[in-house]
């Protein structure tokens, strides 16, 4: 059957990050939390860690971990302390400790080099189908509150204003990071999964004139990069994740030079 | 419209409000009213719970104790002190109207045109100049008709023209739709030709009344010091030259 390929598991894997990937990635960048979404895909070593060491699912551990960093990071942020240093502390710290505890566990060698940097060609057809549930669920979240995280983005005192609670949809953003996160760990790995968030979408941004053709287009641009990173670093026998990355950095060079509008 | 503007009933009073945040009482025992058809304005210096107390009156912040009474279906249009535009986010005019409900290009049109930018339904966002930003976020509140308009530093970051230009248009539309307003404002001069009444606030109401009133009030003058005869003379100034400055000032904004 299909799905029996490495090659085609692979592929799916990537395409479903991405799917859901670009369009959170638009509000990564609209509302600079560029460093949050550092912080919480670095905690999402640890949360391996802490998984394995429990002999909990991996994925359940990412998530769990991440999540809890996300709303720890934006509790911060509501009592206006989460500046730019306290982000960095926290993403960096998170990552320094996820590895320590890895090395600290007993008779367990995890690889460490496929959580940080993604290890897509061993995703199992149980890793795709959680893939696939975690984008799904990101994708319905971002389109059941579409307007009103986008009228929350534009400022806090505007979306009271207009009854909706901006804490409220920064939370469904927050549980939307993390899903993406320990979907994206497998594939790309902590260390770049914040590359396939902020890049598709950077690239996205000269081509639109509205926010829902950049999330679509972040989402399409995303896709691409993670179909011709899977095939490509087959040809050139290059790490699958890293791959994806630099060639969504060379899309987003183009865009820059093509761009209609330059910003 | 609630509170026909013959029996003057408040659209909204506040009864011995106290608002704490983060512990500090910001707003003590304030008790005001705004009636039908006035302009009222806040002034106060930094710190003194301005914007947090319109931010009660719209019910973004819970009262400690007293309460907030509106008048029953009471719309309020609120103009919030910034707007955030990440360049990054395309955002058209129109759009940003539609948020978060849909409306019609009709509601759209006219609302823009009573805020001045008749045509800036198709402009980025993010491409707008302040003084055209602050009009945006005027029109949006004034899309549902509003009773009542709330607007905090509205003209923050206009040069003096721009902030001119922007309180006339104030006045022009509660003239156009008999709507009250209430805004806070640190340009006392301006304050004091545009406002009905002023309400000098640093925690408690400190005084209220007409603008020359509250302009010779002994708490007035503790609160702003040397610089309120200044503004009081400014005011007289405007006030004997007022169809001249309006006149030219308006054609500049429509060029």
């Amino acid at each position: 059957m299909l799905l029996d390929s490495f090659l085609i598991r692979a592929a799916l894997a990537g395409l479903g990050v991405a799917l859901a990937a670009g369009p959170l990635g638009c509000f990564v960048v609209w509302r600079r939390m560029a460093y949050f979404s550092d912080a919480t895909a670095h905690a999402s070593i640890l949360g391996v860690a802490l998984a394995v060491a429990v002999d909990a699912p991996v994925f359940g551990g990412a998530l769990v971990v991440a999540l809890l960093m996300a709303l720890a990071v934006s509790t911060l942020a509501d009592r206006g302390t989460a500046s730019d240093t306290i982000l960095g502390v926290t993403a960096h710290a998170a990552l320094a400790l996820g590895l320590v505890t890895a090395s600290l566990l007993p008779n367990v060698r995890i690889d460490l080099m496929g959580y940080l940097f993604g290890d897509i060609l061993s995703v199992t057809k149980a890793d795709l189908a959680l893939v696939w549930i975690g984008a799904l669920v990101v994708a319905g979240l971002l389109t059941w509150r579409w307007s009103a995280l986008l009228t929350a983005t534009l400022g806090a005192d505007l979306s009271r204003a207009a009854g909706i609670d901006p804490k409220r949809e920064q939370l469904f953003l927050t549980i939307a990071l993390a899903v993406v996160v320990a979907c994206g760990i497998k594939v790309v790995g902590a260390l770049l999964i914040g590359a396939l968030l902020l890049i598709p979408a950077a690239t996205a941004r000269p081509f639109c004139r509205t926010p829902e053709r950049m999330a679509g287009l972040a989402a399409l641009i995303g896709m691409v990069c993670a179909a011709l990173g899977v095939v490509g670093s087959l040809y050139v026998d290059t790490p699958v994740g890293p791959s994806i990355v630099s060639i969504a950095f060379g899309f987003f060079v183009l865009s820059r030079l093509w761009s209609p509008r330059l910003r | 419209m609630p509170g026909d503007p013959r029996v003057t009933l408040p659209l909204i009073r506040t009864e011995n409000l106290d608002v704490r945040q983060g512990g500090r009482l910001v707003l003590h025992g304030i008790d005001l009213s705004i009636r039908a058809g006035e302009i009222v304005t806040l002034v106060g210096p930094n710190g003194s719970g301005k914007s947090t107390l319109l931010r009660a009156m719209i019910g973004a912040v819970a009262p400690s104790a007293g309460r907030v009474v509106r008048a029953p279906d009471l719309r309020i249009g609120y103009v919030p002190q910034t707007l955030s535009t990440d360049p990054h986010l395309p955002m058209t005019v129109r759009r940003f109207l539609g948020l978060p409900h849909a409306i019609t290009d009709t509601q759209a049109q006219a609302a823009l045109h009573r805020a001045g930018l008749p045509h800036a339904g198709r402009q980025q966002l993010a491409d707008l100049s302040g003084g055209q930003r602050q009009r945006i976020l005027l029109a949006r509140a004034l899309l549902h008709d509003p009773h009542l308009l709330i607007l905090d530093e509205p003209t923050q970051g206009l040069d003096q023209p721009g902030s001119a230009a922007f309180y006339r248009q104030i006045a022009a539309i509660r003239a156009e739709t008999g709507c009250a307003v209430l805004m806070v404002s640190h340009e006392l001069h301006v304050v004091m030709a545009a406002s009905d009444r002023v309400i000098c606030l640093n925690g408690h109401v400190c005084c209220e009344g007409h603008p020359e009133h509250v302009a010779s009030a002994p708490e007035y003058r503790a609160l702003f010091g040397t610089g309120t005869g200044g503004a009081l003379a400014l005011y007289r100034h405007e006030h004997g030259h007022d169809h001249h400055h309006d006149h030219s000032h308006t054609d500049d904004e429509h060029a």
